[in-house]
């Protein structure tokens, strides 16, 4: 608090933004060296066609609750959109960084490791639009009377819950990788958290198609805000001032998370201990 | 400089005997134990010293320098660097520290070393113009200029390590923690490095701390040594005098043109080693001359030098015989 009060906090504000621009270029480069890996990546993001197929099945003989066929067609599609572009792979990297040492050389550095870590994730996301954009079409084609392009308000609270689900996302896979250092099995803990996600988030069932108490249950936890809400935001599910409602939600859920992962991260350098070498 | 006051790090390790049956039995009841890498430890390092941590393997010696670079706690004890405590990773600390570990690299893989220095260029905050300067200087001694462009995955070991050397440097540190700098490099570019590392201290006045696999480093670098083992620092002072206590002689080398006579050897001193046309004698320091002109006169001598013993012998000597290479070999 008392290196805020000197104006450290806006010092290491001004230094952040003069050095992002280089880890961004830097996370870019890196993403193109591993270009194929990202596609191998994109297509391992299957399972929202799987569902997609068998919920329009589903739907063929008549509607499920609010869903037809083309419902279903632009909510999975449009979950597919906000799983690639919001993917994060910090969890697996940071639980690797702390377990062999290899996070040392960041805290070399003068910039919170984190910091560096947003960049090279961020760094991948315009790579993963223009690798997706065919599949925008398909949706603009599919449901382009939902999607929000002559509603400049409701598209600013997509773009703002899609950055608001990136975001949220980032910070727990953080609050997960950094409990490698208390635990050997961080990865296991992020696994239980991607089959709780799968349900509560609505990546696998329309979380107003799933029984009402998990569908209000979901509603205070973090998953559904990672992927639901950008997706039903997106294809015009919400309305906008439910929408506006939940991009606070969103907003509380980013500020508590960033606040868990702040103090997880100052109490785990303690026990990091910088192995090999 | 640097200022280590009762220096202790305990590390709690988990440990279970091989087997299936111990493995099952672990995730039961895990055992622990308390492992104490450095024990009361203090020292004070001036400004522009170079001083070489020595021990054997598991000493403390790595420990310590991560204590001091920040990026561990010590269990009890403190620790300053300048004016600040390294673990309170202050950004004019970070500035003016670096820690090489030839272990680990911070050289991003799959892209050239040109982009790790850039990168650093901007997390360091350096102008451009110094920055670029500083690059070429070292990038030219070093003479890696062909390999900054190539990515560090196809890059060999030692040149790696050159580039590691470059973009911890970058930011022109006052104070060196270097972690086996040399590991890795063939003879002529370790002795390259080591002049560098010299003239790095010499020409910016920083402060240097020295572990090395090579005994050649430190012999050649470090005027101090601080001896570590089983975290317990046994020794903090000048080399020579070191080498001096703990083996009071010379090392009196000669290449001879023919055979000598039998008997002529012993004569002179210890023959310590010997081979067809060479011998090795070891000589008290006071007898060093009478030794030289005796052989001289009596022996078919073609050269013939007087060093000091190897510091891996006293290092193996002074930690009461281990392995010379294998034990003092991450001094």
């Amino acid at each position: 608090m008392n290196r805020l009060l000197r104006g450290e906090g806006l010092r290491t504000v001004r230094h952040v933004l003069r050095a992002y621009p280089a880890l961004l270029r830097v996370g870019l480069a890196d993403m193109f060296a591993y270009r194929a890996e990202l596609v191998v990546w994109l297509l391992t993001m299957n399972m929202p066609l799987v569902m997609m197929a068998l919920w329009t099945a589903v739907a063929k003989s008549g509607p499920v609750g609010r869903f037809g066929q083309r419902e279903f067609v632009a909510y999975y599609l449009g979950m597919l959109l906000v799983r690639i572009i919001t993917g994060s792979w910090l969890v697996w990297e940071l639980t690797m960084e702390i377990r062999n040492g290899t996070l040392a050389p960041r805290l070399l550095r003068p910039i919170h490791p984190l910091w560096a870590h947003s960049a090279m994730q961020l760094a991948a996301v315009p790579l993963r639009a223009i690798l997706v954009s065919p599949l925008v079409l398909v949706l603009y084609f599919t449901a382009g009377e939902r999607l929000p392009l002559h509603e400049p308000a409701r598209l600013a609270i997509v773009v703002a819950a899609i950055a608001g689900a990136w975001i949220l996302l980032f910070l727990i896979m953080a609050i997960i990788g950094t409990l490698a250092a208390y635990v050997e099995s961080a990865l296991s803990i992020f696994d239980v958290w991607l089959g709780a996600q799968a349900v509560l988030s609505g990546y696998l069932v329309p979380l107003e198609l799933l029984p009402p108490w998990v569908a209000r249950t979901a509603r205070y936890l973090p998953f559904r805000y990672i992927l639901g809400f950008p997706v039903e935001t997106l294809i015009g599910l919400e309305s906008t001032t439910s929408a506006l409602h939940d991009l606070g939600v969103q907003a509380l859920f980013i500020a508590g998370s960033l606040v868990v992962t702040l103090a997880l991260w100052r109490a785990a350098l303690k026990r990091f201990a910088a192995f090999g070498g | 400089m640097i200022r280590a006051r009762k220096l202790c790090k305990t590390y709690r390790v988990h440990r279970r005997p091989p087997g299936l049956l111990e493995a099952l039995r672990s995730v039961v009841r895990r055992r622990y134990e308390e492992v104490r890498a450095l024990c009361d430890v203090s020292f004070d390092i001036a400004p522009g010293e170079r001083v070489g941590f020595l021990g054997p393997n598991g000493a403390g010696k790595t420990t310590a320098l991560k204590i001091l670079s920040g990026l561990l706690y010590p269990t009890s004890g403190s620790v300053t660097v300048g004016d600040f405590v390294p673990q309170d990773r202050r950004t004019e600390f970070l500035h003016m520290i670096t820690l090489v570990m030839g272990q680990k690299q911070q050289l991003l893989w799959d892209l050239p070393p040109a982009e790790t220095f850039a990168m650093n260029r901007a997390l360091f905050d350096l102008p451009r113009d110094e920055a670029d300067a500083t690059q070429k200087e070292l990038v030219d001694l070093l003479e890696i200029g062909p390999l900054i462009g190539k990515p560090t995955r196809q890059l060999s070991l030692g040149e790696r390590m050159k580039c590691e050397l470059v973009a911890a440097l970058l930011h022109r540190p006052r104070v060196l923690f270097l972690d086996e700098p040399t590991i890795g490099l063939d003879v002529s570019m370790q002795a390259r490095v080591r002049d560098f590392i010299r003239r790095y201290n010499e020409s910016t006045g920083a402060t240097v701390l020295l572990t090395s696999h090579y005994m050649e480093d430190v012999a050649a670098l470090c005027p101090r040594v601080i001896v570590i083992d089983k975290g317990h620092l046994v020794y903090d002072g000048d080399l020579r005098t070191l080498a001096r206590r703990i083996r009071p002689e010379k090392r009196i080398t000669m290449h001879f043109s023919s055979l000598p006579a039998p008997g002529e050897l012993d004569r002179l001193g210890n023959c310590v080693a010997r081979s067809e046309l060479q011998a090795t004698l070891a000589v008290p320091a006071a007898q060093v001359t009478e030794a030289v002109r005796a052989a001289l006169g009596r022996l078919p001598i073609s050269d013939i030098s007087v060093e000091d013993p190897p510091l891996e012998e006293i290092m193996q000597e002074f930690l009461g015989g281990q392995p010379a290479n294998g034990g003092v070999r991450s001094a």
